[in-house]
C-alpha cells in the first residue's frame, strides 16, 4: 500500500543516537528481553512493620537481652580484682629505688592471679607515639636494625649509632618493678613467685618479635652496633639476662609495653601468680602483703597515676560490670517498649482489622 | 556538547594559518594527483573521511582522561588532600596509602569513561571500513576502498540503496533527468525523498562523454552550489540507479557530523540539591576540625613539662602548642577526609547507568510497531522524571496522531461530508483500542464549548446511533484484530478514502460536459499542489516485504469481514445502515461531535465496508476500483503527513498524480486522460506563510496558473474576491479538524515574466535571500480565488485521555501548546479530557488591552471559588489563550497576573504559539513558579521548548527527529509518559534520593567514629582502626549495597504505582530528599557514631587493650549498623538470588574474611598500625561478639522503632491527607466505608481514605480493579 512510506520506515534499520552508524541489513527486533529482571519483576519479600512483626521483635530482644545481662554482671561480680592505687607513690614522689610498701586486704581464690600495672593519663595513642617504631626491626631484619625507619625520629640513631629498639614507644618503657610479699602473721616476709613469662600475646612473641641473628645466642655482639635508647639505663640485651629466651627484642614486658594502649587510662599485665598445684590453697591466701616498688618511671609531667592491680581473671577478661548492666537495660527498655506498643496496638489498632473485605 | 580535544584544536589552529578560513572552499579533483606523494596533494589539508568520535587515543587516555576529571571539585579536593598528606608536619596516615582511594574512584571513572570511548571506537571502526567505490586513474574504473579512504577531491560512485560515505557534489546520476534521490532518515529522520540535481552544466556533459574523460579534468571549482546538489553523508539514495560525485566534504566537516551532537548533560535537581549538602559537610567537617585544632593546643597546653609520650621533632624540639594546634586543623581534614562523600558522585553515576538500564529494558515503553525502545537520551538527569509538577505538550504529533485522515470538503460553497468515509472510520476504529476506550466514550457527553453552538436537536439520535456503530465495530473488529495484529496498520485508514457520492456527480458532471470547472481544479489542486514524490518501484525494494504483509492482511481482513458481515447480517449491517441514515442527516448539520474522539484504528478494505453496507453506487465503485489498481502502481512520498491524506482523496476521485519531475506533473483524470503540468515555479511551504503554491502552465489552455494551498487564515486573508460568508463559516465551524483552502489564480504571461525576472534575482541573490523570496511569494500570492477546503482530521494517540488524567491525579499541571487554532485545540483538549464540560474555561483571544482587566476579573471570581470550594475540592478552571494574546499577558506588568492566574488553573491550552513562545511559557513558568517543567512534543517546533524544559521529551513521531535529537528522553507514544514518570520516574527518584541520603549517613556515621576517639587520644589525630581496614571498609563493605539498592529497590510496585498516581506527589514536594531528612540521617549518623563508640569504650575503658585491638569491634559494629540500616531502609527483599539480596549479606561475610586474612599476614607491611593478628583474638573473645550485638541493636533501635512508629503514622495521620479520586460507583464506596476506609466523603467522589492496617494497598486496588472489570 502507499502510505506504507509512513510506518515502514523503521522495518529498514533506522538507528537512533549515532547519525549515520551501521551497514544496511541490520535488522533486528530491539524489544527488551521479557525477563524478570530486566523488567524488575523478580519474587520480591516487602516486610512491612506492622505491629505483629515489630512487638514480637522488640519481645525477643527484651527477653534474650536480660539473662545474657544477669549472666555478664553475675561473671563480672565473681571476678576478684585488687587495685593499690599509687597515689602515694606520685605525691610523696618516691626517690630513684624507693621502697614503698602497702598492706594488702586478702584475696581468696584458687585460680591464676593476674597481676596488671596501671597508668592513667598516659597518652599512649597519641599519633606521633603511636607510629614512632619500627616493626621491621623489631621483627629481627638486620637492615632495619642498623637503619631504623624514619618513624622513628628523633630517637632513631644516639651518638652516631643507630637505636635498638628505635622510636618514642621503646624509649618511653615502663620500668619500675613491682615485688609482691606476703607477710606472714609471724612477721616474715614471704616473696610472692610472680611469672614473667605468658603475660604477651603468642603471636606477638614468636611471630611478630624476633630477635636479629637468630642463632646467635650471644645477643650483645648482634647488637654490638646499636646504642640503646636514651631513656633506657641498660641495653636490651640486658633486659633479662637470666633466660635468653625472655631477652632482647622478646622480652615480654618489652612486647606487652609495645602494644600501646587504647586509651589514657590502661593496665598492662606484668606478672603471673600462678594457682597453687594442689588446688587446695588458695593462689594467695587470706593475710597482708606487702607490695614494693622499685620507682623508676616519672609520671608526674603528665599528672599521671600509677596503680597496681591483682584481679582473677574470667571468660570476659577483667572485672567490668558495665556491659552486663547495659544488656540488662536495653532488655528492659525493648520489652517495656513491646509492652507500651502492645497496649496501643490492642486499644487503638484493633477496630480496623477486625473487618475483611468480602470477595 | 561535541567535544574537541585539545590536539584537534591545535590542529585547527595551525591548518587555518595556511587556509584562511574563507567561505568559499575550493576542491581540486585528486585524479591528476594520484601519483604525487601524500604531501604533495592538493587538497591535503581537507580532513579525510576517517572519523573519530572516541575522545581519547590509545597513548593519550590515561593523560586526558584524568586532565577531564580534575574538573570536577570533588578530586580536586582528595587530590589535595592527598598531597597535603605528603607534607610531614600535618600528615595523617602513610602518604602513599593516603592516595589510594583517590587513585581507586578515578581509575573506576576513567575505566567507565574508556569503556564509553571504546564502544564509540568500535562503532567508528565499522563505519570507516564500510566500502565503497572510489575512482582510479590507474585502473580507469571505480575500485572498492573503504569509506575511510575517501579524501576531498575523490569521485565516488553510490549505488541505489546504498548509504552515502561523505559530502558529494553530484555531478552524475543514472537518472536521465540528472536527478538523485536520497533519504534523509538517518539524518533527520525525515523518510521522504530529497531530490538533489546534477549540478547544471554536467547533466548534458555526462551522457555524452565517457565519464573518465570529464573526470579527469582537473576540477577546481566552489561549492556554491548551494544544497541543491550536495548529496549529504550518512543518507541513503534511493529511487536512483547510481550516482557519482566529487567529494568537497570528508569526515569530520561533512553535515551530518556537524551536527552530531552527543548525549545532553544537564545537572538534575537532587544533584543540585545535594551539592548544597556536600557544602554542609563541608561545614561540619570545618568545625570538628577546628574543636580538633582547639582541642589539641588546649592539651598540650595543660602539660608544665612535655611527656615521654609526646614525640618531639627530629631536632628534638618541641613545636608550640598554637604552631601544634594550627597543623593538627589540616591533619583533622585528612583523617575526617571521607566525611565529604567523594565516591558519591561516583557511586551516583553508576546507579544511573543501572537506571537508565532498566528503564530502556521496559518491555511495556516498547513500540512494537516502530521497533523502538524508549530513549534515554540524557544520562543524569533520571530522576528528575520523578519530581515534574509541570507538563507541556504539543498537541499535534504528540497527543494527536499526526496521522491526517480525509474528512470532509466543501467546494464552491457547498459542503460535502463524506459520510461513506466517516462511516468506514467508524466501522474500523476501535479494532486497536482498548475496553475502556470503548466505555468511556460511550458515556462521553456531547461537548459544551461555549464558543460554538453544536448542540442541537439530533445530537440525542446521534449519540445515540454512534454508540450503536462503535459497540458493533468492536465486536467486529475483535475478531478482525486477531486476524490481522502483526499487519503495519494504518496506512488504509489514511490513504482509502470512499468518495462522497454527490460530489462524485458533480465532478462526473464537469468531466462530461466541461472538461474544466471549479470542481475539476479543486482536485487538480489536490493532486498537483503538493511536493509528494512519485516512487518507483525500485524506490521500494527494501520495503517490498513489508508492503506485502500489509497488503496480504488487508485481504485477510477483508475476508474475515466480509464473513462476519454475511453471518451477522441482521444485527450488525442493520446498525451500520442507520449510521448511514444518520450521517446524511448529519450532514447538513454540522460536524458530528462524536467522530473527533475516535482513536487508532484499523484499516479495512474500503470496498468492503461500501459492499457491506449496500451503500454501493456504480459510480463511486468504478472510481474505488480505479483508485485501488492505481495504488498498485504508485507510491507517494510525501513530506506531511496532511499532503499524504489529500493526494490520496484526490486519487480516490480519480486525479491521480502519476508522475512528478523537476519540470513537469502528470495527473491522470478519471477519464484516464493524462494532463502534463509544465511547472514553472513551486513556492515551498514555511511556518511564516503558511501556504505554499505551485505555477504551472495548463497543458491544453496554456494559461499560468497558480494553485495555493493553506493553513484557512493563510488564504483567507489574501482573498480577491470573497465569495459567500457561508463558506468561512463552514471553515470556521469544523473545528475539530484542521482545514486546509486551496485556491487558484489565473497569471497573465506578462505578470509572470515580470515576477519571475524578480524572483531569480532573489533567487541569486547572496544577501538577505531568505527576505527577498519570501517577498516574491508573497507578492505573487495574493488575490486568489477560492476554490474548497478540505477537512482533515488528526486523530487522537491511543489512551491519551488516561494518561492526562494519571498525570494529573499524580498532581502535574498539563499544558498543551499548540500552533493550531483555538477551536481545533479546544476540542482536542475536551477529547482528550485535559478541559472537563463541568469546568469553567476562560477564553482569552483579544488584541486589545482589554486583558488586563479580564485578567485581573477572571481571578477574583476565581478566588472566591476557592474559597467556597475548600481546599478540598481543586477548582476546575480551564484557561484558553492564543498566541498574540499570549505575547501580551507575557509583558513585564502583566505577567505576574498571568503567572498568578495559571497557579489557579487546573489546565490551560495555548493555541497559535510560535516555536519561541513555547519555549518562553516553559521559562516563564519554570523561573517564576521554581517548579520543574517537562516538555514533550515531536516536530521540529518544539525543539525550543523541549531545551527549556527541566526534562525534554522527544515523540518520535512522523515529523522527523528533530525533537528527539533535542530530547532527554524519546518515547514513541504520549501513553507511555504515565509509566515513564509515575513508574520509573518515581522509582529513580526514591532510590536515588535515599541512595544519597544513606551515603551521607554511611560517611558521617563512619567518620564520626574517628572523631569521637581524639576525645581520648588529645586530639592528635589518631586512628584506631588500620588504615587499610578503613579503605576496604570503603570501597569494598560498604560500597557496593548502596549502589544496588539505588538501582534495584522497589519502594512500591509499578501496579500500585500506576493506580495511585496520587503517590508521585512525594517526588514533585521532594520529599524523598528534603533538607530535614539530610539532618536527620545527619543526626542519625551522629547517634549511631556514638552508640558505636561509646559502648566499646566503656566495655573497655581501663583493661589492658590496645589500640587496634578496640577499633576492630568499632569497625565491625559500625560495618553491621550501616548495613542493617540500609536492610531497615530496604523495602523489598528481592529473592535471594539477586544482587540486591547479596549485597546486604556478603560484605559481611567478605569483611570477616577480608580482615582475617589481612591481620594474618600483615605482620609489618604496613609500618605505624599494627593489625598483626588482633582479628583472630577478638575473634577468639567471646566479650567481641557481646559487644557487637549489643551495640548493633542499640544504635538501631531508634531507627527501626522510628521506622515503625512512622509507618503507623503516615497511615494514621499523613494519608489521611491525600485524598484518592475513586471513579466508582456508590457501592464500591459503601464497600469501603464499611471497611472503615473512608472517613467522610464529599460530593465528588473524593473518597478519604484512612489506613492504619499496612495491607489497605492491595485491598484498596482490589476493589477498583473490580470496578474496572465489567
Amino acid at each position: 500500500m502507499m502510505a506504507s512510506s509512513y510506518n515502514a520506515k523503521d522495518e529498514d534499520g533506522h538507528h537512533p543516537g549515532s547519525v549515520g552508524s551501521g551497514g544496511p541489513g541490520a535488522v533486528k527486533s530491539k524489544k527488551p528481553d521479557n525477563t524478570a529482571f530486566k523488567q524488575q519483576r523478580l519474587p520480591a519479600w516487602q516486610p512491612i512493620l506492622t505491629a505483629g512483626t515489630v512487638l514480637p521483635a522488640f519481645f525477643m530482644i527484651g527477653l534474650i537481652f536480660i539473662p545474657i545481662g544477669i549472666g555478664l554482671l553475675v561473671t563480672s561480680n565473681n571476678i576478684k580484682e585488687f587495685e593499690v592505687r599509687a597515689v602515694a607513690i606520685a605525691t610523696s614522689y618516691c626517690v630513684i629505688r624507693a621502697l614503698c610498701s602497702y598492706t594488702a586486704p586478702r584475696t581468696k581464690d584458687f585460680s591464676n592471679v593476674f597481676m596488671y600495672y596501671g597508668l592513667s593519663n598516659f597518652y599512649q595513642n597519641h599519633r606521633r607515639y603511636v607510629k614512632s617504631r619500627d616493626d621491621s626491626q623489631l621483627n629481627g631484619d638486620k637492615s632495619s636494625l642498623l637503619n631504623p625507619s624514619k618513624e622513628c625520629e628523633p630517637y632513631r640513631t644516639s651518638d652516631k649509632k643507630s637505636i635498638a629498639p628505635c622510636g618514642a614507644i621503646a624509649n618511653s618503657l615502663f620500668n619500675d618493678t613491682l615485688e609482691l610479699f606476703y607477710i606472714h602473721p609471724n612477721g616474715s616476709r614471704i616473696a610472692i613467685h610472680l611469672v614473667k613469662t605468658g603475660i604477651a600475646w603468642w603471636t606477638d612473641k614468636h611471630v611478630k618479635f624476633r630477635n636479629p641473628g637468630e642463632n646467635n645466642n650471644n645477643l650483645s655482639i648482634v647488637f654490638q652496633d646499636t646504642s640503646k635508647p636514651v631513656n633506657w639505663r641498660k641495653p636490651v640485651y640486658e633486659l633479662d639476662p637470666s633466660d635468653p629466651d625472655n631477652n632482647g627484642f622478646i622480652n615480654e614486658d618489652f612486647i606487652v609495653w609495645m602494644r600501646t594502649a587504647a586509651l589514657p587510662t590502661f593496665r598492662k599485665l606484668y606478672r603471673i601468680i600462678q594457682k597453687k598445684k594442689d588446688n587446695m590453697t588458695p593462689t594467695l591466701p587470706p593475710g597482708n602483703y606487702s607490695l614494693e616498688v622499685i620507682y623508676n618511671y616519672p609520671v608526674r609531667s603528665f599528672d599521671g597515676r600509677k596503680r597496681m592491680i591483682l584481679s582473677t581473671i574470667s571468660w570476659m577478661g577483667g572485672k567490668n560490670p558495665f556491659l552486663g548492666i547495659a544488656y540488662i537495660t536495653v532488655g528492659s527498655v525493648c520489652f517495656f517498649l513491646g509492652v507500651v506498643l502492645l497496649i496501643i496496638h490492642h486499644k487503638y489498632g484493633n477496630r480496623n482489622n477486625n473487618a475483611d473485605i468480602p470477595n | 556538547m561535541t567535544w574537541t580535544n585539545p590536539l584537534t584544536l591545535l590542529r585547527h589552529g595551525w591548518t587555518r594559518h595556511w587556509n584562511p578560513d574563507r567561505p568559499v572552499r575550493t576542491v581540486v579533483s585528486n585524479l591528476p594527483f594520484e601519483d604525487l606523494k601524500k604531501r604533495e596533494q592538493p587538497n591535503r589539508r581537507y580532513e579525510g573521511n576517517a572519523i573519530r568520535t572516541n575522545k581519547y587515543r590509545l597513548w593519550s587516555f590515561i593523560p586526558m582522561n584524568l586532565f577531564e576529571q580534575f574538573h570536577r571539585m570533588a578530586n580536586i579536593y582528595f587530590v589535595g588532600l592527598a598531597i597535603l598528606n605528603f607534607v610531614p608536619v600535618v600528615n595523617a596516615f602513610q602518604p602513599e596509602v593516603a592516595l589510594i582511594p583517590i587513585c581507586i574512584i578515578l581509575a573506576l571513572t576513567a575505566v567507565k569513561d574508556g569503556w564509553e570511548d571504546f564502544r564509540r571506537y568500535q562503532t567508528d571502526q565499522q563505519l570507516n571500513n564500510t566500502p565503497c567505490f572510489i575512482f582510479s586513474r590507474k585502473q580507469m574504473c571505480f575500485v572498492e576502498r573503504r569509506w575511510k579512504d575517501v579524501r576531498v577531491g575523490d569521485f565516488v560512485r553510490v549505488l541505489s540503496n546504498e548509504i552515502i560515505p561523505a559530502d558529494i557534489l553530484l555531478l552524475h546520476t543514472s537518472d536521465p533527468n540528472g536527478v538523485c534521490h536520497m533519504e534523509t532518515a538517518n539524518l533527520d529522520g525525515e523518510t521522504s525523498l530529497k531530490q538533489r540535481k546534477v549540478v547544471p552544466g554536467f547533466s548534458s556533459l555526462v551522457r555524452v562523454l565517457p565519464i573518465t574523460k570529464y573526470l579527469e579534468r582537473p576540477d577546481k571549482r566552489r561549492t556554491g552550489f548551494g544544497i541543491d546538489s550536495l548529496l549529504l553523508r550518512g543518507c541513503m539514495v534511493r529511487n536512483t540507479d547510481d550516482a557519482a560525485g566529487i567529494v568537497v566534504y570528508a569526515g569530520h566537516e561533512t553535515k551530518s557530523m556537524l551536527n552530531n551532537s552527543g548525549p545532553r548533560y544537564k545537572r538534575s535537581k537532587i544533584e543540585r540539591k545535594m551539592n548544597t549538602d556536600v557544602l554542609f559537610c563541608v561545614v561540619l567537617l570545618f568545625f570538628m576540625c577546628l574543636i580538633g585544632a582547639l582541642g589539641h593546643a588546649i592539651w598540650l597546653e595543660t602539660f608544665s613539662s612535655m611527656p615521654s609520650y609526646i614525640v618531639p621533632d627530629s631536632n628534638g624540639n618541641y613545636t608550640p602548642s598554637v604552631l601544634a594546634g594550627f597543623y593538627m586543623f589540616f591533619t583533622m581534614i585528612i583523617l575526617l577526609q571521607v566525611m565529604i562523600p567523594v565516591s558519591l558522585y561516583v557511586s551516583i553515576e553508576l546507579v544511573k547507568m543501572g537506571q537508565i538500564f532498566f528503564i530502556t529494558q521496559d518491555v511495556e515503553l516498547y513500540d512494537e510497531e516502530l521497533d523502538r525502545r524508549v530513549q534515554c537520551r540524557a544520562l543524569n538527569i533520571t530522576e528528575d522524571l520523578g519530581q515534574i509538577q509541570y507538563v507541556f505538550s504539543d498537541k499535534t504529533g504528540t497527543l494527536t496522531e499526526n496521522k491526517m485522515v480525509f474528512r470532509r470538503c466543501s467546494v464552491m460553497g457547498t459542503e460535502y461530508c463524506h459520510e461513506e468515509n466517516a462511516a468506514r472510520l467508524a466501522v474500523i476504529s476501535g479494532a486497536n483500542e482498548e475496553e475502556e476506550v470503548t466505555i468511556y466514550q460511550q458515556t462521553k457527553l456531547p461537548p459544551l464549548f461555549p464558543l460554538e453552538e453544536l448542540q442541537d436537536v439530533h445530537t440525542g439520535d446521534k449519540n445515540h446511533a454512534n454508540t450503536q456503530v462503535t459497540a458493533a465495530s468492536r465486536r467486529r473488529s475483535k475478531v478482525a484484530a486477531e486476524a490481522q495484529s502483526d499487519m503495519a496498520f494504518s496506512s488504509p485508514l489514511e490513504t482509502v478514502v470512499v468518495p462522497d457520492r454527490k460530489l462524485i456527480l458533480e465532478v462526473d458532471r464537469q468531466m462530461a460536459s466541461i472538461q474544466t470547472g471549479p470542481y475539476l481544479d479543486f482536485f487538480l489542486a489536490l493532486a498537483i499542489c503538493n511536493t509528494v514524490l512519485v516512487s518507483s518501484v525500485t524506490a521500494q525494494r527494501q520495503r517490498v516485504r513489508v508492503n506485502v504483509a500489509d497488503l496480504a492482511g488487508a485481504e485477510r481482513v477483508g475476508d474475515v469481514l466480509r464473513a462476519l458481515t454475511h453471518s451477522t447480517k441482521t444485527c450488525g449491517l442493520g446498525k451500520v445502515f442507520t449510521s448511514m441514515k444518520f450521517f446524511k442527516r448529519g450532514g447538513e448539520t454540522l460536524a458530528d461531535p462524536f467522530s473527533i474522539d475516535e482513536d487508532e484504528s484499523d484499516g479495512f478494505h474500503s470496498s468492503d465496508v461500501s459492499d457491506a453496507a449496500g451503500q454501493k453506487v456504480i459510480s463511486s465503485e468504478r472510481k474505488v476500483k480505479s483508485g485501488l489498481s492505481g495504488s498498485e502502481e504508485v507510491c507517494y512520498e510525501a513530506h506531511s503527513p496532511d499532503e499524504a491524506a489529500l493526494i490520496h482523496a484526490a486519487k480516490a476521485y480519480g486525479f491521480t498524480m502519476m508522475e512528478r519531475t523537476p519540470h513537469y506533473v502528470t495527473v491522470k483524470l478519471p477519464d484516464e486522460a493524462l494532463l502534463k503540468f509544465e511547472v514553472l515555479d513551486i513556492l515551498t511551504f514555511d511556518s511564516t506563510r503558511r501556504r505554499m503554491s505551485i505555477i504551472v502552465r495548463h497543458p491544453h489552455t496554456k494559461e499560468i496558473i497558480m494553485y495555493t494551498k493553506g493553513a484557512d487564515s493563510a488564504i483567507m486573508e489574501r482573498l480577491g474576491n470573497v465569495f459567500s460568508g457561508d463558506k468561512i463559516k463552514c471553515v470556521e465551524q469544523w473545528c475539530g479538524w484542521k482545514a486546509v483552502c486551496f485556491s487558484l489564480k489565473v497569471i497573465s504571461e506578462q505578470e509572470f515574466r515580470a515576477w519571475s525576472a524578480v524572483r531569480q534575482e532573489a533567487l541569486s541573490a547572496i544577501e538577505e535571500k531568505e527576505e527577498r523570496l519570501m517577498e516574491t511569494a508573497n507578492f505573487i500570492e495574493s488575490s486568489f480565488t477560492l476554490l474548497g477546503a478540505t477537512g482533515i482530521e488528526d486523530r487522537l494517540q491511543e489512551s491519551v485521555p488516561e494518561t492526562i488524567q494519571a498525570l494529573r491525579r499524580a498532581g502535574m499541571q498539563v499544558w498543551v501548546l499548540t500552533g493550531d487554532k483555538p477551536e481545533t485545540a479546544i476540542n482536542i483538549a475536551y477529547s482528550c479530557k485535559l478541559l472537563e464540560h463541568e469546568d469553567l474555561v476562560f477564553t482569552f483571544s483579544t488584541s486589545r488591552k482589554v486583558l488586563q482587566c479580564q485578567l485581573t476579573n477572571a481571578s477574583v471570581p476565581e478566588q472566591s471559588l476557592i474559597s467556597f470550594t475548600g481546599p478540598l475540592m481543586e477548582p476546575s478552571i480551564g484557561l484558553v489563550i492564543d498566541g498574540p494574546t499570549l505575547s501580551m499577558a507575557m509583558s513585564d506588568e502583566l505577567v505576574e497576573l498571568f503567572v498568578e492566574l495559571c497557579k489557579h488553573c487546573r489546565a490551560v491550552l495555548c493555541c497559535r504559539v510560535t516555536p519561541l513562545q513555547k519555549s518562553a511559557v516553559v521559562k516563564l513558568i519554570r523561573q517564576k513558579l521554581r517548579v520543574m517543567t517537562l516538555a514533550v512534543g515531536d516536530g521540529a517546533n518544539d525543539v525550543n521548548m523541549i531545551q527549556a524544559a527541566d526534562v525534554g521529551i522527544g515523540v518520535s513521531g512522523q515529523e522527523g527527529m528533530q525533537a528527539v535529537m533535542a530530547s532527554d528522553f524519546a518515547i514513541t507514544r504520549f501513553k507511555h509518559l504515565q509509566r515513564l514518570l509515575l513508574v520509573h520516574g518515581h522509582w529513580c527518584y526514591s532510590r536515588l534520593a535515599n541512595m544519597v541520603i544513606y551515603f551521607f549517613y554511611k560517611n558521617v556515621a563512619y567518620v564520626n567514629l574517628l572523631f569521637w576517639y581524639q576525645f581520648f587520644c588529645g586530639f592528635s589525630a589518631t586512628a584506631m582502626i588500620d588504615y587499610w581496614l578503613m579503605i576496604f571498609f570503603n570501597l569494598f563493605f560498604t560500597s557496593a549495597p548502596p549502589i544496588m539498592f539505588g538501582i534495584m529497590e522497589k519502594e512500591v510496585s509499578d501496579s500500585t504505582l500506576l493506580s495511585l498516581p496520587e503517590l508521585y506527589k512525594r517526588g514533585q514536594h521532594s520529599e524523598g530528599y528534603r533538607r530535614s531528612t539530610f539532618w536527620i540521617a545527619i543526626l542519625d549518623a551522629f547517634y549511631q557514631s556514638l552508640v558505636c563508640f561509646f559502648i566499646p569504650y566503656w566495655t573497655y575503658n581501663g583493661s589492658d587493650i590496645g589500640i587496634f585491638a578496640f577499633g576492630t569491634p568499632m569497625n565491625t559494629v559500625s560495618l553491621f549498623t550501616i548495613i542493617l540500616h540500609l536492610a531497615i531502609e530496604i523495602k523489598s527483599w528481592v529473592s535471594l538470588y539477586t544482587p540486591l539480596h547479596h549485597c546486604t549479606i556478603t560484605p559481611v561475610l567478605v569483611y570477616f574474611i577480608v580482615t582475617l586474612a589481612y591481620s594474618a599476614i600483615c605482620i609489618s607491611c604496613n609500618p605505624p598500625s599494627d593489625p598483626y593478628w588482633i582479628m583472630h583474638k577478638q575473634m577468639a573473645d567471646p566479650m567481641f561478639y557481646l559487644v557487637c550485638i549489643l551495640t548493633t541493636v542499640v544504635a538501631l533501635l531508634p531507627s527501626y522503632y522510628n521506622k515503625f512508629i512512622l509507618c503507623v503514622c503516615i497511615y494514621i495521620y499523613i494519608y489521611i491527607y491525600i485524598y484518592i479520586y475513586i471513579y466508582m460507583t456508590l457501592e464500591h464506596k459503601s464497600s469501603l466505608k464499611s471497611l472503615g476506609y473512608i472517613c467522610s466523603n464529599s460530593q465528588k467522589y473524593i473518597v478519604w481514605v484512612k489506613i492504619i492496617d499496612f495491607s489497605f494497598m492491595p485491598k484498596i486496588i482490589r476493589i477498583l480493579s473490580k470496578d474496572h472489570v465489567p
